[in-house]
């Protein structure tokens, strides 16, 4: 119902090593569905849906009734998104009256006692497929993936084909990394970036909060590290109440809000808001005014930290923080004379390596008591750091990954994969179709490691990216890793993976949201800002 | 226009890439630091800036007409650019009112910006051309600052430089305080033709994203926007001549074509900010979308004996064609008021020509043998003979001036092939005709990091030939072809990467500090920003208003 034909040729195709060839819009069978579901009947019969009849109500027989605000609000977002705003409504509404062929209802049945309509999405809440559609935050899979059957004919008129539709995703852990440390992200952003997460189907937002560059995060127990570190203290923070909102925004939409809060190293910010938590760096046998890592030799240090964790432990409901733990570098601490003399006292030698365990197994056991999991970048399991079994090791260097999952799973961890998705990388062309190719089991190992891979996430790290870019340059992009992550493994037509995606971005689109295009075409109702 | 630059405090840049697994890429980024020129982009010509400030009040500051000017209040041109720029430099009505009453006017205070036109004609009711006097002087002391300019162009292009301080009142409620220091600036461009191309064909651009980036040109002082309006995707051009054109060959007639009130709005928006409009119609190659509303307009192919159902170029041996095209080009040059119109003529496949068996004899009677360039050329030359009879000028994309088509001695050859565009400028400039580049500034092709630094080092004469040769470069254009962008993201797209060839084009030769340009170019970026255009990121950094859409 979008596109038809999409003609191919690049004029002024000057560059020598872009050879691959591009796909031709034709309709796909499954429609707009994206991310295809694991089992889908799709009838010719059509039936129509009028806006002033059509009711989502609740089952007489579901546990969540209408004090279920996280269902009534998604009720609501997805009417308004099949249906668009009242103006629209009002004229169909005058125009057409409903028909007794019409599809009058769309009823919605949490069948397990527990609806866990207030409670937050959790690793757990999809463990076992087969329950699936018994809760409720899948239940929003089911309102996207029925949003997306309704589809416009020429006159307007909303239709629906008659279908089966049997769903669950393949993988439980399907997130997006954002930065708000590289460049601030204003809340708008994120909230818009949770919003189209959902259309795709994502579980969980990385938020990767602070780094070296700043550090927004308003924290209530030591505000000075944002009054000092953020990029403004006022206009660049995450205040207690926005932190709130996103977690919000985010539970009502079945999304997970992971923080990371990255030490040792990537803290060049927390140390303008807290003296002495950094490395003082020596140039001879003086300070040279540079400050590196974390400083894992003082008591402070971990006071510091366990104070700090205890707060986030309390302000992030999810059951994991991502503790980071990559890309520690050792010139500071090698130049410190009070390092040196610790390393010696402890008998680690030269190497670093263990003065940075020293440190994380510390900051592990701290985060235990605050009865959390965690998350770690790669470099921490890596580096021989005891972790607890249910520790989620993050795989992101590129080259070698596919050894990096056997080594991880072989020895136990649940493992999530990013490496082959850093869609800060940006290149000319359909680069979509690279993500899209990848299959996050294709390393050695056993049917058991292999149960080990528990997902993924697409990383935008915010170098080149703020509110100006975020959010074309992050859709549709990201959503081939959407596909990726929920569909069957078999789903790998690259053509009908286009077709769809096309149908799929334009979606996004007349929904709000600045989704970039694939290809030379267009949209019914292209994007109305700037 | 007077472009009020406001120096954006503080910006701070962290170097440190994380996770950078990409191998290749190791350029080192720089570090911001304040330059001595603030946040001037481009960079005038001449520039003396003094430590002495003086501050400006928004109750008590007015741009007014010189009394000895040619332009007075009846010069629309002006008054709307007085209007644009109080108000990127003071904000809207409501912060206006907020200072109003938080200070009052002092003596010292710069109270006044005397704009003022030299010529006896203004030329403000007219439109820009290649020709047009962009020059202009600007004097900031105290109590008047006076900008004196030949034309009303040059006055569109002389800044005031002024910088604000952010003072914290009760938290969150800031006070804007501008300042202004003593200067003297003397400026011109360097090169004459400064353009942008945008492609409406593979995408279909609403109205409100060309207008936004006509907007952000005149910002950074392009003065061409070079309309790539059709192509084999699409044709958004409502012709009122033929308009079963766009009927039949925009993506949809209604929703995705351009009116010619549209049209005009464009052209109109553009001339108030000294901005020519240059269409392009590209024949005979790209024109698909054409023979969707225009029978018999372009080649039937063969497969063997018979016609395999589709169509390639413009079909040369018809008289039809002729009549088209002159009928086409007549309402071109009427809707279009700029002296030039580019057409094209770039990438003729000619494997559908030598398939149709009646293009075959046409070869043979005129005795072109094989050489099917020398049907393009005849195509070629007959269009321009009918454009020429329109009174228009034209700009060709260099395949025309490669296959020996006898041009005008005025035209414009386009060079875009990348990778030897240096012998080309050479060739083409060795021949006598005016050339504009390209080749280097195809912005359509991204790449991870800075590659706004790649456009920049771009130094256009840096080819082989005499002075007279090098004089024929009238300039260049930044093209940004709509394979991959809409309006959803082409404008982060397309600044600030296109202000680095901005600078190229408008500044002297011998503006190459990198690092410098860095740090105006940071700030010319937040300005941008704040003037509501999402102008992307240079690097890890924040600006003191961040961008308030999506």
């Amino acid at each position: 119902s979008c596109h038809d034909g999409l003609p191919i040729g690049l004029q002024h195709n000057n560059i020598d090593d872009y050879v691959e060839a591009e796909p031709v819009f034709e309709a796909s069978k499954y429609g707009s569905l994206w991310p295809l579901p694991q089992k889908v009947q799709i009838s010719e019969v059509s039936f129509k849906l009028t806006s002033s009849s059509f009711r989502i109500v609740d089952a007489k027989a579901s546990s969540a009734g209408p004090s279920c605000s996280l269902l009534q609000s998604a009720y609501r977002r997805y009417y308004e998104y099949m249906f668009g705003s009242a103006k629209k409504q009002w004229w169909s509404k005058n125009n057409r009256r409903s028909d007794p062929s019409d599809l009058s209802e769309l009823q919605v049945w949490i069948t397990s006692p527990d609806s866990e309509c207030d409670g937050y999405p959790s690793v757990t809440s999809d463990e076992s497929c087969e329950y699936l559609p018994f809760l409720v935050h899948v239940m929003f899979y089911g309102l996207e993936t029925f949003s997306q059957l309704v589809f416009e004919d020429e006159y307007g008129a909303k239709s629906i084909n008659a279908a089966i539709i049997n769903d669950f995703p393949r993988f439980q852990h399907r997130g997006i990394l954002l930065d708000s440390s590289r460049h601030f992200l204003p809340i708008k952003v994120i909230l818009a970036n949770l919003e189209t997460m959902a259309m795709n189907k994502f579980n969980v937002f990385h938020w990767h909060i602070v780094d070296d560059q700043s550090f927004p995060y308003l924290s209530r127990t030591f505000p000075q590290l944002s009054e000092q570190g953020a990029y403004h203290p006022y206009t660049h923070v995450y205040t207690p109440a926005d932190v709130k909102m996103v977690i919000e925004f985010a539970r009502l939409r079945g999304i997970r809000v992971i923080p990371e809060f990255d030490t040792p190293g990537h803290t060049q910010s927390w140390g303008k808001g807290q003296k002495d938590l950094l490395t003082p760096c020596y140039s001879g046998s003086k300070p040279s005014g540079s400050f590196g890592p974390v400083n894992p030799i003082l008591n402070t240090t971990y006071d510091f930290m366990a104070q700090f964790f205890t707060e986030i432990s309390t302000v992030f409901p999810d059951g994991y923080v991502h503790l980071g733990g990559d890309e520690v570098d050792f010139t500071c601490w090698k130049s410190n004379p009070d390092i040196q003399k610790f390393m010696e006292q402890q008998h680690f030698g030269d190497d670093y390596r263990k003065l940075e365990s020293f440190y994380i197994q510390k900051l592990l056991d701290i985060v235990t008591s605050t009865k959390k999991g965690y998350l770690i970048w790669q470099e921490v399991f890596d580096n021989g750091v005891k972790l607890k079994p249910d520790t989620v090791v993050h795989v992101w260097i590129g080259g070698g990954s596919d050894k990096e999952m056997s080594s991880v799973t072989a020895a136990g961890y649940t493992t999530i994969l990013s490496a082959p998705w850093y869609l800060d990388y940006i290149s000319y062309g359909q680069d979509w179709q690279k993500y899209y190719k990848v299959e996050p089991l294709n390393f050695e190992g056993t049917d058991e490691q292999k149960k080990l891979v528990i997902g993924g996430e697409a990383c935008l790290w915010g170098e080149y990216v703020d509110a100006t870019n975020l959010t074309p340059r992050l859709w549709p992009r990201a959503s081939a890793v959407a596909e990726r992550l929920w569909s069957a493994k078999d789903v790998t037509d690259i053509g009908d993976a286009f077709n769809r995606l096309s149908l799929h971005r334009c979606r996004m689109v007349e929904r709000g949201i600045p989704a970039e295009p694939l290809f030379s075409s267009y949209c019914p109702h292209e994007y109305k800002g700037v």
